[in-house]
């Protein structure tokens, strides 16, 4: 595999199948071309390959060289045609669905959530013994949601077997009929407490397809997942994938195995956390979802906001968030019906673009709402192992949790990246960038980027295969680097501030101090960095503690450097009157939208 | 690019229809390939298996988990009646027994001695599925269902509450803009498939659920009366479910909408045939839009009820987002560059020439086609 020179990928979505090629041009991996059809899993064709086949072919006419002969994929390369490798991701038919199970819901069933994520499922329930359901209800819910697979835990090892046993039974009873169909066994994946394997063999062994894997979760004090992530994506492949149509094909084309589209990128999360040794925050907002990953203390999180969108679940984010949330950010008056019968016309005819500013405004509006509550989601579950004994000491004495709290800290977070038509496709790179920081409400310095046509699940792949071209692809083709934020954590009171030093690769210095309130925006090109001094002043803290300077090299990109002194938590204004003029200063600050839109 | 392919709902006067009509387990299929089906035909039937009972032997009797097994009076597999004696202890001399009975009737399926817990499952429910529509056996799915293949009118809606519903076409007085009110609705509509022009408000649903009619299309309807009805805010597209006692098809979208015109005379020329009407929605990947079927005798083939429609100049379009959002007119041109709309983005745009004259860009993305 390593003396691959060109190497095509694609990922089968729900809707769109996207190619990629990626060729060494002598020096180092770069993507070439690239090509996208739309996924053809469903009637009338059902055989994800003509989709895959339409996209090599896009990719083809722009290479100029035959990559497909007969149908099939020209492998190895020659000097005229072909490739040396094909790769492929899918979450085609609606991904890979799971329910878990655990003993304790926020011990070993959340555990169990975290690996079933991280392997690119989406969760549809969380089934655990202390869950306060009755027996009859868990069992019915088992039924009625036909997952694709069941991941059980429970246990520590040496610790419970009976309701470990009580949990297959549950199962057993349940017995769903998997969604794809009568003749297909449904998969179980027993990754509990070691003594218990016995029993849920006895229990599971013979109706279902039963795998078992160590435990995820062995101690108290430590979390196993890997185990059972590579179990559950080598289950996908054997028999989620092998019964979606087409996919038999499919899997022969491949050089390596299929993997989830979120399974990849969580891959591909975690090598560039690794290799760069930073702390990483990623979110791809979709029409129907939305996924956010991190790695945070080297530890690697998924969460899957199932019903957060921007068409299909468009009217959820307003449902869950409520209407004044996403006023908020509107700089202009809006009729409430008006814009309660528009966000509905959004989700029954989910394609539709903004044509108007106006539009464009409130659905950026929406997107924040969106992002932040996946981010609230997502930070409760990206949490510390709850149950772990604690040393304390007499300070903590005041300040007791149960452990489990969050990892995400938005003070060590290094890079944002984001993903998704609303923030890739945003005609005003700057509006991808304020979306995120309003949003997300990153402290210290801060790096962000957008994965423009994300590329990250093939990449996710690739590294499997080829590291190397894998990280060449991400630094040079993968992302656009929007620039940084640099952002006190406090509020934003009267005598607060931020004075900001810094010498721009122009010549120009900048020393300034910046009232809190504020957003300024100065002028660093993509590929340039700088050193920059930022002191606080009154309640703020840049997290070297009040009144303490910080200085750090932060990199550019197409929208620069920007300084938000708006403080943390960010709250805006209740006045109708100053909440518009405080959106209008800051959105003509980062030059947001053509004036128009905001008056 | 001249064309383009672009989504559209189905309004077609005379078609083939073709309906999958499947058990959710396998079972038995009652008729025939050939044979004519009327909607209320069962094509198939099958038993759903019966609600699950833990009952927890060890706690019940006081004995230790291991030892359940032993204290059974009846055997693993036998069925039970409600409140029969399951379980019991020997007692002391015969006294002091512990008993456990059966909660409900049904079949003893398993015993755990690893939880102590009994499994008690229900007799089996029977379920039924029906014809729907009118037509001809074209399929036998051996023991799961079949498909019927009806022909006639075949109308689809935006979004819909309610499952499936047949009944005869009755319509109200007003054109395709009016608003179907509660005044207009009167007991000649009971058990009818009413139709309406524009947008309905929450008092006319509450009038239909009370005169007992059978289903409702209009065009539009508020979001604040939708939320109203469902005591809930729908979140995603996902209906059919709904508990209405009226099945409700919406064939435009939110707010003050008038019925396409093409729409309106349509379903209001069928006015006392039979219609099959489903408002079960689901827009996501594999999209169900709800329906309006009216099987007719001798209907002239229009064309496939589904499938691609193309996007060229000379197609009939409606314009589904705002600034134009409704208006109906023909395409006049297929622009080939990217036009950068008010929004700064760059994106593939149509001519379109509305009813009145005049002329706008419009992003193909916004624009849906009208059959006809």
């Amino acid at each position: 595999m390593n003396d691959m020179r060109s190497i095509l990928a694609t990922d089968c979505g729900s809707t769109t199948t996207k190619a990629i090629l990626i060729e060494h041009d002598g020096e180092e991996f770069r993507l070439t071309f690239r090509g996208e059809s739309p996924t053809t899993v469903e009637a009338p064709v059902e055989d994800v390959t003509v989709g895959v086949r339409n996209a090599i072919t896009e990719v083809q006419e722009l290479a100029g060289r035959p990559l497909l002969a007969d149908g099939e994929i020209i492998k190895p390369m020659s000097s005229t045609e072909g490739v040396d490798a094909y790769i492929s991701t899918s979450s085609a038919g609606g991904g890979l669905q799971m329910m878990v199970a655990g003993v304790v819901r926020n011990m070993t069933a959340e555990s169990a959530e975290r690996a079933a994520l991280g392997a690119g499922a989406i969760v549809m329930d969380v089934v655990a013994a202390n869950d306060k359901r009755l027996p009859h209800e868990k069992i019915e819910l088992i039924r009625r949601l036909r997952p694709d697979m069941i991941l059980l835990s429970g246990g520590i090892d040496g610790g419970t077997t009976t309701h470990v046993a009580e949990l297959a039974e549950l199962i057993a009873a349940a017995n769903p009929s998997p969604r794809l169909g009568a003749s297909y066994d449904l998969p179980v994946v027993f990754a509990g407490n070691v003594d218990a394997q016995d029993v849920v063999r006895e229990r599971l062994g013979t109706s279902m397809s039963l795998e078992v894997v160590a435990n995820l979760r062995p101690t108290m004090e430590r979390e196993n997942l890997m185990p059972a992530r590579l179990k559950i994506q080598e289950q996908f492949l054997e028999h989620v994938m092998a019964h979606a149509p087409g996919y038999k094909t499919l899997i022969e084309w491949t050089d390596a195995d299929i993997m989830p589209t979120p399974g990849a990128v969580a891959y591909m999360m975690q090598t560039i956390a690794d290799e760069r040794g930073i702390e990483i925050l990623g979110v791809d907002i979709g029409g129907a979802t939305t996924d956010v990953f991190s790695v945070f203390q080297s530890v690697f999180n998924r969460t899957v906001s199932a019903n957060l969108g921007m068409s299909y679940s468009v009217s959820n984010v307003l449902a869950e968030t409520g209407i004044e949330n996403v006023l908020r950010w509107v700089p202009f008056d809006v009729d409430e019906r008006d814009l309660r019968n528009r966000i509905k016309n959004k989700m029954i005819r989910p394609t539709t673009i903004p044509q108007t500013l106006r539009e464009l405004v409130i659905e950026q509006a929406i997107a924040r709402e969106a992002l932040r509550l996946a981010l609230d989601q997502h930070k409760r579950l990206a949490t510390g192992l709850h149950g772990v004994q604690q040393q304390r000491t007499i300070a903590d004495t005041f300040a007791q949790g149960a452990g489990g709290d969050s990892l995400v800290n938005m003070g060590t977070l290094n890079l944002i990246v984001g993903s998704g038509g609303v923030l890739s496709h945003a005609p005003r790179r700057q509006q991808a960038m304020l979306m995120m920081i309003d949003a997300f409400q990153p402290i210290g310095f801060t790096e962000f980027a957008v994965d423009s046509i994300f590329m990250m699940p093939q990449l996710g792949v690739l590294a499997q295969v080829n590291e190397t071209a894998a990280m060449h692809v991400f630094n040079r083709d993968c992302l656009i680097h929007l620039g940084s934020v640099v952002a006190p954590d406090g509020p934003a009171d009267a005598r607060s501030g931020l004075r900001i030093a810094a010498r721009l690769p122009d010549g120009a210095t900048v020393d300034e101090r910046i009232p809190a309130g504020e957003l300024r925006c100065y002028p660093l090109a993509e590929g340039a960095t700088v050193e920059v001094e930022a002191t606080p002043e009154g309640a703020f803290d840049m997290g070297a503690g009040r009144g303490h300077a910080v200085k750090r090299q932060v990199t550019g990109g197409v929208v620069g450097l920007v300084v938000d002194t708006r403080g943390r938590p960010l709250t805006l204004a209740t006045e109708r009157s100053d909440r518009l003029t405080s959106l209008r200063r800051w959105y003509h600050a980062l030059d947001l939208y053509p004036s128009t839109a905001t008056d | 690019m001249a064309q383009a392919y672009t989504p559209g709902l189905a309004v077609s006067r005379g078609t083939t229809i073709r309906k999958e009509r499947k058990l959710p387990l396998p079972g038995e299929v009652l008729v025939a390939l050939g044979d004519q089906v009327e909607a209320d035909t069962v094509v198939a039937t099958t038993y759903l298996p019966g609600e699950v009972h833990l009952i927890n032997l060890a706690s019940a009797l006081s004995v230790p988990e291991s030892d359940v097994e032993h204290h059974l009076t009846v055997e693993k597999g036998r069925s039970v009646g409600a409140d029969e004696v399951i379980a019991e202890t020997k007692g002391l001399f015969g006294f002091f027994k512990s008993q456990c009975r059966a909660p409900v009737a049904g079949v003893l399926e398993s015993v755990s001695t690893v939880t102590g817990q009994a499994i008690l499952r229900e007799p089996p429910t029977p379920l039924q599925v029906r014809a729907y529509a009118r037509g001809v056996v074209v399929e036998v799915l051996e023991g799961e269902g079949v498909v019927v293949e009806a022909h006639g009118a075949y109308v689809q809606g935006i979004i819909g509450l309610g499952g499936e519903a047949v009944g005869e076409i009755a319509c109200v007085e007003g054109g395709p803009a009016d608003p179907l009110t509660a005044a207009s609705l009167t007991e000649e509509h009971r058990g009818k498939v009413v139709i309406g022009g524009g947008r309905i408000e929450t008092a006319a649903v509450r009038a239909a659920q009370e005169l007992g009619v059978t289903a409702l299309v209009v065009g539009g309807i508020d979001d604040a009366d939708l939320r109203e009805l469902l005591g809930y805010e729908l979140g995603v597209a996902i209906t059919g479910t709904e508990d209405l006692g009226v099945t409700l098809v919406i064939t435009e979208g939110f707010g003050d909408v008038a019925m396409a015109a093409r729409t309106f005379d349509l379903l209001t020329s069928h006015v006392g045939a039979l219609a099959s009407v489903n408002g079960a929605t689901q827009i996501r990947a594999g999209v169900l839009r709800p329906e309006i079927v009216i099987p007719l005798e001798g209907a002239d083939e229009e064309g496939s009820a589904d499938g691609p429609m193309i996007l060229e100049p000379g197609a009939a379009v409606r314009v589904i987002r705002e600034p134009h959002f409704g208006r109906v007119g023909r395409v006049v041109a297929m622009v080939v560059e990217l036009t950068v709309i008010e929004t700064e983005a760059r994106v593939r745009t149509a001519e379109v020439e509305f009813e009145d004259g005049s002329r706008a860009l419009v992003p193909r993305a916004n624009i849906e086609l009208m059959a006809g």
